[in-house]
C-alpha cells in the first residue's frame, strides 16, 4: 500500500506542479501556507481534479488524465481529517462517527463506534453534540469517523494548529497508534517544524506549488538542498545552502 | 363572525395551507439548484421566479391568466382535453397564492442553504455518502430554521394574496371570496362592522406569524 502522486492545476494564477510517491508510512507535507499543500490533500480525496497527471493508492488508479479516470470522492476509500474538522453540528459525536460507516451494517458500525471511542479515549461522550466537546476530544472523534469505514490511507490538513501544546503531544502520540494498528499510509500537512520533526517517516517540502526536497527528516533537517528548506526547518546548523531551489531544475523532480 | 365570513376563513386557510405546501418543495428544490449548482443562466432563473415579489399583483395575474386562462397556451390544452379550466375556482386562488408566495420561500431558503459550510458537505462526501444523502442528511437539516422561515412567510403572504387572486379567481361569493377578497368587497358596500372583525382577525395573524418567522430565521447553531 503507498500513494503515488503526480499532478498539474492552475486555479486563480497559482500553479500546483508535484510530484512525489510514498508507502505505508507516516509522511509529512511540509511548507508554507499557499505552497499547494491543501491542494494536494484535496485532490487525492477527489475534492478538487488536477489539469493533468495521475494519483494511485496502492492498486487503485484515482484519477488518470490519460486514461480518462476520476473516481469520485466517495468511492475513494480515504479518510479526510479537515483543518476545521467539519464535524456535523446536528449530530452528536457517535452519530458523526456512525456517518462515516456508509454501506457497513447497524450492527458492526456500532461494535466498531464502540472500538474506535475506547481506542481514543473517549468512550462515554458519544451523545454530546460536538459544540460540547473540547478541542482535543473534537479532533479525536474526527479522527475515528475518518477511520470507522477502514480506509486505505488517511489525510489530515493541519489538524492540530489549533490545539494546545500539551494535546498536540498526546495527538502525536495517538497518530503514531494509528499508523501502526491500521498499517495504512498516513499523510499529514503542516508549517510546524517541530511537528514534522516528531511524526514523519518521511518529508515532502513544498515551496510556491512544487516539491523543492523530499526525504527522511534527517535529510531534510541536516542537509537542506536550497535556501527555501532552511529558512523553513529554521535549522541553523552549518549547512548554509545559497541556492533557491525555485527557478532552478534542482529539486524540482525529487520523489 | 357570521357564516360568510366563517367561509372566508376556511378558503383562505385552505388556500394559503395548500399553496405553502407546493411553495416548500418546489421553492427549496429551486433554492437548492440555485445555492449548490452551477449552471448557465442560473442568475436568470432566480429573477424569473422573484419577479412576482415586484410585479404589481395584477401583472402577475395577467401573466397567469395569459399561461393558464381557458384561451391560455397551457389553459388551453388543459380545457380541450377535460373540459376543465382554473379560472374562477378555489384553485386559481392557490395557483396565485402559490406564484406570488414562491419567491419568499427561494429566498430565505438559498441564504439558508447557502451558508453551510462546503466543507461539511465535502466531508460527507468523503465519508461516502453521495450528494442525495448529503443533501437529506446534512445540508436540509443545517438549513432547516431558514426553510421554516420562508415556509411561514410564505403562509402569511398567501393567506394575504388579493391582487393576482383576484384577476384569476374573481369575487364570487361563497366559492372564492377569500378572507382579503371578502374585505375588499364588504368595505365597498360600506359594511365596515363587518369588516373590522376580520380585519382585526387578519392583523392578528399577521403579527404572529411575522414573530414566529423571525424565531426561525435566528440561527443558534
Amino acid at each position: 500500500m503507498g500513494i503515488s502522486f503526480s499532478a498539474r492545476k492552475r486555479l486563480n494564477g497559482f500553479t500546483l506542479d508535484a510530484s512525489w510517491k510514498i508507502g505505508n508510512e507516516l509522511a509529512v507535507i511540509f511548507g508554507y501556507s499557499g505552497a499547494g499543500k491543501s491542494m494536494t490533500l484535496q485532490m487525492i480525496a477527489g475534492l478538487l481534479a488536477p489539469d493533468e497527471g495521475n494519483i494511485v493508492l496502492g492498486e487503485n488508479v484515482l484519477f488518470d488524465s490519460g486514461l480518462n479516470v476520476d473516481t469520485r470522492p466517495q468511492k475513494r476509500s480515504i479518510g479526510y481529517v479537515f483543518q476545521d474538522l467539519a464535524l456535523f453540528p446536528h449530530m452528536t459525536a457517535g452519530e458523526n462517527i456512525c456517518y462515516g460507516g456508509h454501506g457497513i451494517d447497524k450492527v458492526e458500525q456500532k461494535k466498531r463506534c464502540l472500538e474506535l471511542l475506547r481506542m481514543f479515549r473517549i468512550a462515554g461522550l458519544e451523545d454530546r453534540l460536538p459544540s460540547q466537546l473540547s478541542g482535543g476530544q473534537k479532533q479525536r472523534v474526527a479522527l475515528a469517523r475518518a477511520l470507522i469505514r477502514r480506509p486505505d490511507a488517511l489525510l489530515l490538513d493541519e489538524p492540530f494548529s489549533a490545539l494546545d501544546m500539551h494535546i498536540r503531544f498526546e495527538m502525536r502520540g495517538i497518530l503514531k497508534e494509528i499508523q501502526q494498528t491500521f498499517k495504512i499510509p498516513v499523510l499529514l500537512i503542516t508549517h510546524d517544524a517541530d511537528e514534522a520533526l516528531a511524526l514523519a517517516d518521511r518529508m515532502i517540502v513544498y515551496a510556491e506549488g512544487r516539491v523543492v526536497q523530499a526525504g527522511s527528516p534527517e535529510e531534510i533537517f541536516l542537509s537542506p538542498l536550497c535556501s527555501e528548506v532552511l529558512t523553513l526547518s529554521r535549522f541553523t546548523g552549518n549547512v548554509q545552502p545559497a541556492v533557491s531551489c525555485t527557478g532552478s531544475e534542482l529539486c524540482g523532480t525529487a520523489t | 363572525m357570521d357564516s360568510s365570513a366563517w367561509f372566508s376563513l376556511r378558503l383562505s386557510l385552505q388556500v394559503a395551507s395548500l399553496a405553502t405546501i407546493m411553495t416548500v418543495l418546489v421553492g427549496v428544490a429551486l433554492a437548492y439548484l440555485l445555492a449548490l449548482k452551477n449552471f448557465r443562466g442560473k442568475e436568470l432563473l432566480d429573477m424569473f421566479f422573484t419577479l412576482p415579489l415586484v410585479l404589481p399583483p395584477t401583472v402577475t395575474g395577467f401573466f397567469l391568466i395569459v399561461i393558464f386562462g381557458r384561451n391560455g397556451f397551457l389553459g388551453r390544452p388543459l380545457y380541450s382535453l377535460t373540459g376543465w379550466s382554473v379560472m374562477f375556482t378555489w384553485q386559481a386562488a392557490v395557483l396565485a397564492s402559490f406564484v406570488v408566495a414562491l419567491p419568499l420561500m427561494i429566498k430565505t431558503a438559498r441564504a439558508a442553504l447557502e451558508s453551510v459550510d462546503r466543507n461539511l458537505i465535502n466531508a460527507s462526501y468523503t465519508l461516502g455518502h453521495s450528494q442525495w444523502e448529503t443533501a437529506l442528511r446534512v445540508i436540509l437539516p443545517l438549513a432547516k430554521k431558514g426553510i421554516i422561515a420562508g415556509a411561514v412567510l410564505s403562509f402569511a403572504r398567501a393567506m394575504g394574496e388579493f391582487g393576482a387572486t383576484l384577476m384569476l379567481a374573481g369575487n364570487i361569493p361563497g366559492r372564492t371570496d377569500t378572507m382579503p377578497i371578502a374585505i375588499y368587497s364588504m368595505a365597498s358596500s360600506g359594511e365596515w362592522s363587518r369588516s373590522w372583525v376580520m380585519v382585526a382577525f387578519f392583523t392578528a395573524a399577521s403579527g404572529v406569524f411575522l414573530y414566529v418567522a423571525n424565531l426561525f430565521s435566528r440561527r443558534t447553531i
